[in-house]
């Protein structure tokens, strides 16, 4: 905190020194989200290729969605019929996490500035978990700080998608199957979601109430009624499941 | 799809995206305590949401017909099988990929 106070009649070069510090301070905390983000990215890249689409869509669909799972989902969503109540309500759900880290960061992104809008903007579930998590040294400016893991995820995401549509062409074996890539990530998410948590019942809720609804209402029209009974099942269940324990 | 429906869907995710990034700093504050039954459905929608997820993306297999689904339960088998041996995404999700990709080119 003891850097807002003066900043502004701070000379030049010491402010740029400041922020060159902040920035050495936060790229190692971002060097293992390189390797996953560069990996799920290509992936993301290739996988929006093969579906028929030019580089440009993950280009920009990178940069403004910046949400990995939204961004798989919305290539499906892409080449099915234009279901925009579906899309809106998929992306609220889908991304309502969020809603929680933002909760968490509302101390920590006081008195940001102009930095805050972009924080916000950027704050996907890695960023989240390493600005919340890194402890920053006390001679390191904390926006700046914050910035630079923001910025560089936010990088290391978008030109791992973009080289992935572009890279996509030149790709010489057979592609049959990749889509399962998007299956594969859901799956693991979903099991690591599985090993967090003591107790499932929230688990098998979602998974009943979309596999009774793919039945009833088919593969076209199921995601807006299994969202509005996991709602409902959910709220029906709160004193049981929390009476219960075993949530995260 | 056209040009303009592709646009507004992705549109859509984006204004999805953002409300929930930004709607918290607009309407909670750190004073404030954050209603319980928000609170709670932060805690219960995530393994829900990705069951559902799950699901979403088996939703064209036809399991009474053709390869039965097969090659997607076998290779969801390869993918938890592989995660709960080494734990390590990447690996799980490329396996299970390249394990599917091989059987819907050379088996199914």
């Amino acid at each position: 905190m003891r850097q807002t106070d003066n900043t502004e009649t701070r000379e030049q070069p010491e402010q740029t020194a400041g922020i060159w510090r902040a920035f050495k301070a936060a790229f190692p905390h971002t060097i293992p989200i390189f390797a996953g983000f560069s990996f799920l990215g290509l992936t993301y890249g290739i996988y929006m290729h093969v579906s028929g689409f030019s580089f440009i869509y993950p280009l920009l669909m990178s940069l403004t969605i910046f949400g990995g799972s939204l961004e798989f989902v919305a290539v499906s969503m892409l080449l099915g019929r234009f279901a925009p109540l579906q899309t809106l309500v998929m992306a609220l759900m889908l991304q309502a996490r969020h809603l929680f880290y933002g909760i968490s960061m509302l101390d920590r992104y006081r008195g940001m500035g102009w930095k805050k809008f972009y924080l916000i903007f950027g704050m996907c579930d890695e960023t989240f978990s390493v600005n919340y998590t890194a402890r920053i040294p006390q001679d390191v400016d904390r926006g700046w700080f914050m910035f630079f893991v923001t910025l560089l995820n936010q990088l290391y995401w978008v030109s791992g998608a973009t080289l992935g549509g572009i890279l996509g062409s030149l790709i010489a074996f057979d592609t049959e199957g990749l889509e399962f890539v998007m299956t594969a990530m859901f799956v693991v998410i979903f099991l690591e979601q599985w090993r967090k948590e003591k107790r499932h019942d929230t688990a098998w809720i979602g998974l009943a109430s979309s596999a009774a609804c793919l039945y009833l209402f088919g593969a076209d029209s199921f995601l807006v009624p299994s969202m509005i009974c996991i709602v409902a099942g959910l709220t029906l269940f709160k004193g049981p499941i929390e009476k219960a324990g075993g949530l995260v | 799809m056209t040009l303009e429906q592709q646009v507004i869907t992705i549109g859509l995710c984006v204004l999805g995206t953002m409300a929930t990034r930004f709607l918290p700093f607009l309407f909670f504050s750190s004073r404030k305590p954050t209603p319980e039954y928000v609170r709670y459905l932060g805690k219960a929608l995530p393994s829900a949401v990705f069951a559902m997820l799950v699901v979403y993306c088996l939703k064209d297999v036809q399991f009474t017909g053709g390869s039965h689904g097969l090659p997607e339960l076998i290779s969801i088998g390869a993918v938890v099988g592989l995660h709960c041996w080494r734990r390590q995404m990447m690996l799980s999700i490329a396996g299970g990929t390249v394990c599917y990709m091989l059987l819907v080119q050379a088996v199914f």
